[in-house]
């Protein structure tokens, strides 16, 4: 189920939204019809300092007045506004998106909060879990996930997706089995500059859950996919990982394997999977993970799910299927398929 | 003799028409069943202790065993067993002993917890065909990882592990002392764990010197009574385990009768021969839980910290807050002992009334200990009471790390579970020092069946796991999506934090 | 002799112990240590015959597993010094804690002044060679040889009334025996303990003690050298076992 999609320009010339959707939609084949969805990087330039967070609203009376004084309690809001949408005739419009740029406040940074990162992440758990009727979407700076239920054409359109440039594009066209109808399960799931498209189901998830709980996330969305998202937080911004240690520990290799391995590699690799054993991910998995310096894709360790890698210059493109990277450009070289667990990663030139 | 004798607990009888009158019977019963008269076989049904040693060995099936041929007038309340512990205690005046596990029909949450499977949204795995690991590392873990960037730009690690134990099942053996039991039990599943990759437990019985060929999977024991214990054991074990309690008979220490410290036994003890070898009920070196972290360090410094130091405990009700306590003591893992877990011998009213089942100590020793931030800081090894590969995949999902069995084990070996461990005359050569008894259990026989019966679980537990669409044994850990509750009640589902059936 | 100085002011007892079984492998025959305070586990698991001397006042668990050493203390000792101790010597110039010489199997203990509660308790012997002795110069509070299943602890009450006023004496003990300087109270005995006579006999058994203790204190020997003693050991090697039926 799902078909997944992920774009990078490492030289961040940025690309309107209308060839990501003819890709997605490409791959309806995937979908149900249930769900799509879109991240952009790169793509607020003028608000590029503030956080832009993105929220379901049931309606804009109690909700709204609870996340506005949460947000003015912890720092300022500079702009908001409804997100610009135009009704679809195949979008039942059940929520109103959101959007508010924000700032945490300075005086919040010493003592416990370490980080303004740390206070966004706060926000977004606070409210996902005890604001009902309010579901922070997206939380990155300079970029936004638009989602909904719907095809990904009409998800596209109702956003007016091809009015956004970005030098980072995430699509996901979805096949839900778990909460279909629920806007806060379409994909990509993001928590500050993560942003997650995944395919596939995570047969490890009420163990990376727990562990994700230990440290304060609390995974409150009814789809597995959320917890990628906080693991990454987790290990790479909080445990400074790298991102080829981070699908080290997600997907690790084999314990034969890594016997076969030099004594120092193999002790690298031992620790990491000691470490991080609870972050192990298993199941069929293929996602790709936004983040501030590029993009990560990578499947789980037997590979159960498609995965086609494309580049063209300083353009990276990771899909479900090698069809919809020709669409995004018919020009792609160098396609090729990963080893399971390999990291395939896009960053950007300094 | 005004109370009289109570009705004996089984009617042994022997079809006359069968019995070829080979008197395998009389050899083998080591309780005095059964003794020749003339041409012919008595039986004295009163000694039967239900050990089915002669079932098993009469070669023409000739015997039949009936339970409780004459039973008390049945009363809910008043029944047969509360009866007669009121008759021998009026008789005696005195503390009753009692052998093996709990054994009150409690329910038991195992049966009502129910594994997941895959069907269609994830594909099952077949684990005959497809990796499948169930590598585990029980000792401390970072809770985090740090590198630096050496001067050529190579990644290093810069944290440093400290010693784990490597299995390559999650069932070790838990400890079970040469004394209580025979040093061919202890060799036979010393010989099993070695060729498996797993652990086993000398018990606080010292390490007898036929041992050190297996000492590389011994887990050495500290208890209160420091049998055994000086700076060479410390050393040959692959770690070290320091018993503070057993769910069989928590808050009270042990007492190995002198009949038992035979020549060999006294030996690996370290005590004389023929006297009683009595385990404290605390460790006088330890009244607190700073005590608890000096004998750890004490133990970690005899040995230069080369190896991990467990910590066992009984399932009493404030496991969770003690297991925390353990988990910042530099312990590497604490050993959880549930309220079902056996023993050679028990004050009855402690084996069957206090202590909490292992299946909710898992779910709250690994909740506190994950709300603590310390669940890295620590392995937990559950035992007490683990009677198949399903106790096992539902304890790893509870959150334990591994499990110790220990009268699975001793049924592997002919244990039939009759209870009467302390009378030093097991006549399948387990639970006893009687040399023309040990000598009935052959230890490479032995070491075959104990080793048959882990790889029975272990591919079971693969099977599970592969159809969960698991393939390493980590992702098991902690994982309580993949249990139901069936018929517990909400409070009980809450402890162990699973969702009802068709949730 | 070869003299190896260690200033331990200010460090951790595990590079402490370290440089001592550095010492030890290179072979060192005595050890100063100097400026000691705190420091755990002093000679854990140390074996071979190196003489150490501890300036100062070690930390708890002082000679733990200890199989081999001797270790002379000029101060105090904190809780349980010879703990689980197999061979060797401990002699404390000053006082010590709790649980003194707990479940030791065999060497000597011995402090000048007093102890604090369950001193010897638990101590075992096995075999001849294996025979723990704590011996104590001046008195011992309460449980002095609980559950004691072997070895001797000798109290000399130097400069006391009367050597031992604290309760449980021997409570619980099944082995070994426990031998105080003049007259103890009945009432002072535990549970399973008994009074013997001490003879002549006993006195030629502990006078060689008697003298290497004095001996390692300056103290006149001759003082202590006649049947002024009372002898407590066990009233049977099995004191409880009458309390428990088989089901």
């Amino acid at each position: 189920m799902c078909g997944i999609i992920g774009f990078i320009d490492r030289t961040k010339s940025r690309m309107d939204g209308s060839s990501i959707k003819a890709a997605l939609s490409l791959m309806n084949e995937r979908g149900s019809g249930d769900g799509a969805g879109y991240a952009a990087y790169g793509i607020y330039p003028e608000y590029a300092d503030y956080y832009a967070l993105h929220v379901f609203f049931d309606n804009l009376g109690e909700p709204k007045k609870k996340v506005d004084e949460l947000l003015q309690q912890l720092g300022e809001i500079v702009h908001q506004e409804e997100i610009p949408t135009t009704p679809q005739p195949g979008i039942k419009k059940v929520h109103i998106p959101w959007r508010y740029f924000f700032k945490p406040s300075e005086d919040l940074m010493s003592g416990k909060v370490a980080s303004e990162k740390d206070v966004v992440t706060y926000i977004v758990m606070e409210v996902n879990a005890n604001v009902k009727g309010a579901t922070i979407f997206s939380s990155g700076k300079n970029m936004g996930v638009f989602k909904a239920s719907g095809w990904p054409e009409d998800v596209a359109n109702f956003y007016r997706i091809e009015d956004y440039k970005g030098y980072i594009w995430l699509g996901h066209n979805r096949y839900p089995t778990n909460s279909p109808g629920w806007w806060g399960g379409a994909h990509p799931f993001n928590l500050l500059n993560w942003s997650v498209v995944h395919n596939g189901e995570i047969t490890s998830y009420g163990t990376n859950q727990r562990y994700v709980e230990g440290y304060g996330y609390k995974c409150s969305l009814f789809t597995d996919t959320e917890v990628v998202a906080y693991l990454f937080d987790l290990l790479g911004r909080q445990h400074g990982l790298s991102y080829e240690t981070v699908v080290k520990a997600l997907a690790p290799p084999f314990w034969d394997d890594i016997d076969r391995m030099s004594a120092k590699e193999a002790e690298l690799n031992k620790a990491v999977r000691l470490t991080y054993g609870s972050a192990l991910m298993n199941g069929p998995f293929a996602i790709v993970v936004g983040t501030e310096n590029g993009i990560v894709g990578f499947t789980d360790r037997i590979k159960l799910r498609p995965l086609v890698v494309g580049e063209n210059g300083s353009r990276l493109y990771i899909s479900s299927e090698e069809a919809a990277i020709r669409v995004l450009d018919p020009e792609v070289k160098n396609i090729y398929t990963p080893r399971a667990g390999e990291p395939i990663i896009g960053r950007f030139i300094e | 003799m005004t109370l009289g004798s109570v009705p004996p607990k089984f009617k042994v009888s022997i079809d006359r028409d069968q019995c070829m009158d080979c008197g395998r019977c009389i050899e083998n019963c080591s309780y005095g069943v059964y003794r020749r008269e003339g041409d012919k076989i008595l039986i004295e049904s009163r000694k039967c202790t239900g050990c089915l040693r002669c079932v098993a060995m009469c070669p023409r099936d000739a015997i039949t065993l009936t339970e409780k041929p004459i039973d008390y007038r049945s009363h809910p309340l008043w029944t047969r067993e509360v009866r007669e512990d009121i008759i021998k205690q009026a008789r005696s005046g005195k503390i009753i002993l009692s052998g093996m596990g709990n054994a009150r029909d409690l329910p038991v949450v195992y049966d009502h917890l129910l594994l997941d499977a895959c069907q269609v949204t994830n594909p099952s795995i077949d684990p005959l065909r497809e990796p499948m690991e169930l590598r585990t590392y029980i000792g401390k873990k970072p809770s985090k990882l740090k590198f630096r960037k050496t001067e050529s730009g190579d990644v290093e690690l810069e944290t440093k592990l400290a010693p784990n134990l490597k299995l390559n099942t999650p069932i070790m053996i838990g400890h079970m002392s040469f004394g209580a039991i025979s040093l061919n039990s202890q060799l036979s599943m010393a010989k099993a764990v070695t060729e498996l990759g797993t652990y086993m437990g000398t018990g606080e019985g010292g390490l007898h010197e036929a041992l050190y060929p297996y000492q590389d999977h011994m887990i050495v024991q500290v208890a209160s009574g420091r049998f055994g214990v000086n700076i060479d054991y410390l050393e040959r074990g692959a770690a070290i385990e320091i018993k503070i309690g057993q769910g069989a008979k928590p808050g009270i220490g042990g007492h190995l009768p002198g009949e038992k410290v035979s020549e060999e036994v006294s030996k690996a003890r370290m005590i004389p021969i023929g006297s009683d070898a009595i385990s404290p009920a605390p460790h006088h070196d330890i009244y607190s839980i700073e005590d608890l972290v000096q004998l750890i360090r004490s133990l970690k410094e005899a040995t230069e910290w080369k190896k991990p130091v467990f910590v066992k405990i009984a399932a009493v009700h404030n496991v969770a807050p003690i297991a925390a306590g353990i988990a910042r003591s530099s312990a590497d893992a604490v050993v959880i002992d549930g309220f079902r877990g056996g023993t050679g011998a028990a004050p009855k009213v402690f084996r069957d009334n206090v202590g909490i089942p292992i299946e909710v100590a898992i779910s709250s020793v690994d909740q506190k200990l994950r709300e603590q931030g310390v669940r890295n800081e620590i392995s937990i090894i559950a035992s007490g009471g683990i009677r198949s590969s399903a106790d096992l995949a539902k304890s790893i999902a509870l959150g334990a790390d591994a499990v110790n069995i220990g009268t699975a084990a001793l049924v592997a070996l002919g244990c039939r579970v009759c209870g009467n461990c302390y009378r030093n005359l097991c006549p399948w050569g387990i639970a006893t020092q009687r040399p023309e008894l040990v000598s009935r259990l052959d230890p490479e026989r032995g070491a075959v069946q104990v080793s048959n019966l882990i790889k029975g679980w272990t591919d079971e537990l693969s099977e599970l796991m592969g159809a969960a669409g698991i393939n390493s044994i980590e992702s098991l850990r902690g994982n309580r999506d993949r249990l139901r509750g069936y018929m517990l009640d909400e409070k009980m589902l809450n402890i162990l934090d699973v969702l009802p059936a068709g949730v | 002799m070869k003299t190896v100085k260690i200033d331990a002011r200010g460090m951790h007892y595990t590079p402490l112990n370290q440089k001592i079984r550095n010492a030890v492998a290179d072979g060192a025959e005595e050890i100063i240590l100097d400026n000691v305070l705190g420091q755990r586990f002093i000679g854990d698991g140390l074996r071979g015959n190196v003489r150490i001397i501890v300036n100062g006042v070690p930390g708890g668990d002082l000679g733990m597993f200890m199989s081999g050493p001797t270790c002379i203390v000029h101060g105090n000792a904190e809780h349980a010094p010879g703990n689980t101790m197999d061979k060797g010597m401990l002699v404390i110039h000053g006082s010590a804690g709790d649980a003194v010489a707990h479940s030791m199997r065999g060497g000597k203990v011995f402090i000048k002044n007093n102890i604090g509660y369950r001193g010897g308790i638990h101590m075992k012997q096995y075999e001849v060679e294996a025979r723990p002795i704590l011996v104590v110069g001046g008195t011992a509070h309460s449980f002095l040889g609980e559950y004691m299943a072997g070895g001797l602890v000798l109290v000399l009450g130097i400069g006391k009334d009367k050597a031992m006023t604290d309760r449980g004496i021997g409570s619980g003990i099944h082995g070994g025996e426990i031998i105080i300087r003049g007259e103890v109270d009945d009432f002072l005995l535990g549970g399973g303990a008994k009074k013997f006579k001490f003879t002549e006999s006993d006195l030629e058994r502990i006078a060689p003690i008697i003298k290497s203790f004095c001996e390692q204190f300056g103290y006149d020997a001759a003082e202590f050298l006649d049947t002024n003693y009372t002898k407590i050991g066990p009233v049977s090697s099995r004191p409880f076992a009458s309390k428990y039926v088989w089901e």
